[in-house]
């Protein structure tokens, strides 16, 4: 394992993010290379020997996806995910305030593999400093020649067009994504079809992140080779994971994917708040499975690892939650997200995400009665593999997971009608 | 409108033919910034405008959010109160606003000069509890920053 940095790598000043420094500090150069000396098979082959894998959630391998599109077809499309909802996230944020340039390269290249003339960025509408970073990025680019008609004079053409969300989480689903960019509100669709056959306008679509993007002008810089050095075998490179709530020292940390999660809280994140114990952490943004403190004495931040203990390691988004917290009350922030975000399309979502939430702010109010539990178990069988999109499955794991680890807790709530927390969620 | 207008078709002179239906979007957020809230009007007159079907452009303005179809006050609170703030005291810090400006979640003060929201998660975990005012972010608050904040706003 190498300590190498594809993002963290440069001192942030007043001007670290304007194109003169990242062109200073070797910024475009994989473009010019790639448009002088490669075929776009090449970026993609690149890419795929590489082993990255999406920085979304999902954890998909990039390369693959981006081999399964139809290059020949009449129109491709490329939608950089920016909607950077999920809770306990907020890495994108990062790359736009202090390195939009490397995104928007990483999608010049993309876009290149992929023969796409037109691409969006679809980044959520609240983001401010980000979105002024990012425009004033994308008019260096554009005045530079690095987009537009015929790139750095080569016979490639590409607009990036950039698009603000309306507020709504499920946006950042991939067809939602792209079914909002179309000017509809953001239901999302059945699957298949896959974006990679038919997604925005019923063309050929790729969906990335905005960190999976931005990895892939180091990747051309330095190799495939270079990259499959960090981080695990089956899952490569470094990830931007984002510590939040109860560390000494919370904010992000570029690790090497396989990166021990004890280490990561307790050694870069100075351990627990005000010196208390460890409760439990959830490991990847709010809708992967929570993990106990025995559990973080031994998992590792990759997929691989993370699914030997039935979680995921997500959008990278660590939420560390120390002794003393009631776990219900902590539940119903979850539970309340979920139910007010479901699109309302399907109804096992609609209603059981509803219901769930109703229980369980039923139980933190102190009227919960016996059979609330199991009737949160049934509601969640039933929303599990029976929705449109993953958004179910996100609502239903939390309150799963939450029941089964902390059912003392729920009982105790339910049956003398109060918190045997007092209801904290502080410390 | 005229403004209104002239963005529109700035903004759309930078869009290809076949991307049409893809300014409905920025075309809502345009009008938006503009008028600090939006109607039916609003969206069959975006409707017209692009040559859409006036239901799809209505449909959008409804589902999302941040389209206020109710005037807001001034300045625009929002407040999470999703996991990560909620671990660092959004509750605290909900009250206090609450508190501070007379009114609950959902409310705008009798003079017009603020809204409070509630919202879930601002993508800002690691420096929580978290607020936006308008469009800035106000990161790591405590009370006495937040009477701080609200005391500098005209
Ligand atoms: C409800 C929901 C919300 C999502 N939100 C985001 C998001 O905000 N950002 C993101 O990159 N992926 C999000 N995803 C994952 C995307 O659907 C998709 O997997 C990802 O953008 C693919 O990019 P990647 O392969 O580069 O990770 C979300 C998925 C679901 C089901
Ligand atoms: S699972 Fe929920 S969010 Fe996803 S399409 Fe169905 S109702 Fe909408
Ligand atoms: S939980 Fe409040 S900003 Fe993420």
């Amino acid at each position: 394992m190498t300590s190498e940095r594809i993002f963290f790598n440069f001192p942030v000043t007043a001007d670290s993010h304007t194109l003169k420094a990242y062109q200073g500090r070797g910024g475009y150069q994989a473009l010019e290379n790639a448009l002088k000396t490669l075929q776009p098979i090449d970026v993609e082959k690149e890419v795929m020997a590489s082993g990255l894998r999406g920085r979304g959630g999902a954890g998909f391998p990039t390369g693959s996806k981006w081999s399964f599109v139809n290059k020949k077809a009449p129109v491709v499309y490329l939608c950089c995910n920016a909607d950077e909802g999920e809770p306990g996230t907020f890495k994108d944020r990062w790359i736009f305030e202090h390195n939009s340039h490397q995104l928007i390269e990483g999608m010049i290249l993309a876009a290149y593999a992929l023969n796409v003339r037109n691409a969006f960025i679809y980044i959520r509408g609240e983001f401010d400093l980000s979105f002024r970073r990012l425009m004033d990025a994308m008019s260096e680019a554009y005045k530079a020649g690095y987009l537009g008609e015929n790139i750095l004079g080569s016979s490639f053409s590409c607009d990036i067009r950039v698009m603000q969300g309306g507020g709504a989480y499920v946006c950042g689903e991939e067809s939602s994504l792209y079914t909002s960019i179309e000017g509809f509100k953001g239901y999302p669709r059945n699957k298949p079809p896959f974006p990679a056959v038919q997604g925005l306008y019923k063309a050929p679509t790729v969906v990335n992140n905005v960190e999976t993007l931005a990895n892939v002008p180091w990747i051309m810089t330095n190799g495939a080779k270079a990259f499959s050095a960090m981080g695990t075998e089956k899952h490569p490179g470094t990830k931007i994971f984002g510590v939040s709530g109860h560390v000494k020292k919370p904010g992000l940390y570029e690790l090497p994917l396989g990166y021990p999660l004890k280490k990561l809280i307790f050694e870069e994140c100075g351990g627990i708040l005000n010196g208390k114990e460890l409760k439990a952490v959830i490991p990847g943004g709010s809708s992967t499975p929570i993990l106990l403190p025995q559990d973080v004495e031994t998992a590792n931040l990759d997929a691989e690892c993370l699914s030997t203990y039935r979680t995921m390691l997500g959008s990278g988004g660590v939420i560390v939650i120390a002794e003393g917290v009631c776990m219900v009350r902590l539940l119903h922030t979850l539970s309340r997200f979920y139910a007010h975000e479901s699109c309302g399309q399907c109804t096992p979502c609609r209603e059981g995400s509803a219901w769930m939430n109703d229980i369980i702010s039923r139980i933190v109010a102190g009227k919960g009665v016996k059979g609330d539990l199991e009737s949160l178990e049934r509601i969640t069988k039933g929303i599990m593999g029976n929705t449109v999109c993953a958004l179910g499955d996100a609502a239903s794991m939390p309150v799963i997971n939450f029941i089964t680890k902390f059912r003392a807790e729920f009982d105790y709530y339910i049956e003398h009608g109060r918190s045997m927390n007092d209801g904290r969620l502080e410390i | 409108m005229s403004c209104i207008e002239e963005k529109f078709a700035q903004l759309r002179a930078t869009y290809p033919k076949e991307l049409n239906s893809s300014l409905v979007m920025p075309f809502l957020r345009i009008m938006l910034d503009e008028k600090k809230s939006l109607g039916e009007s609003d969206a069959v007159f975006i409707a017209n405008y692009l040559g859409l079907p006036a239901m799809q452009v209505k449909e959008a303005l409804t589902w999302y959010t941040m389209f206020y179809r109710h005037p807001v006050g001034t300045h625009v609170i929002k407040v999470c109160r999703n996991i990560a703030c909620s671990l660092m005291g959004a509750e605290r810090i909900i009250d206090h606003l609450s508190q501070k400006l007379g009114i609950k979640p959902g409310e705008t003060t009798a003079d017009g000069r603020f809204t409070l929201l509630l919202v879930e998660c601002l993508a800002s975990c690691g420096t929580a509890p978290v607020m936006q005012i308008d469009d800035t972010y106000h990161e790591q608050l405590t009370e006495a920053k937040i009477d701080q904040i609200l005391k500098g706003l005209s």
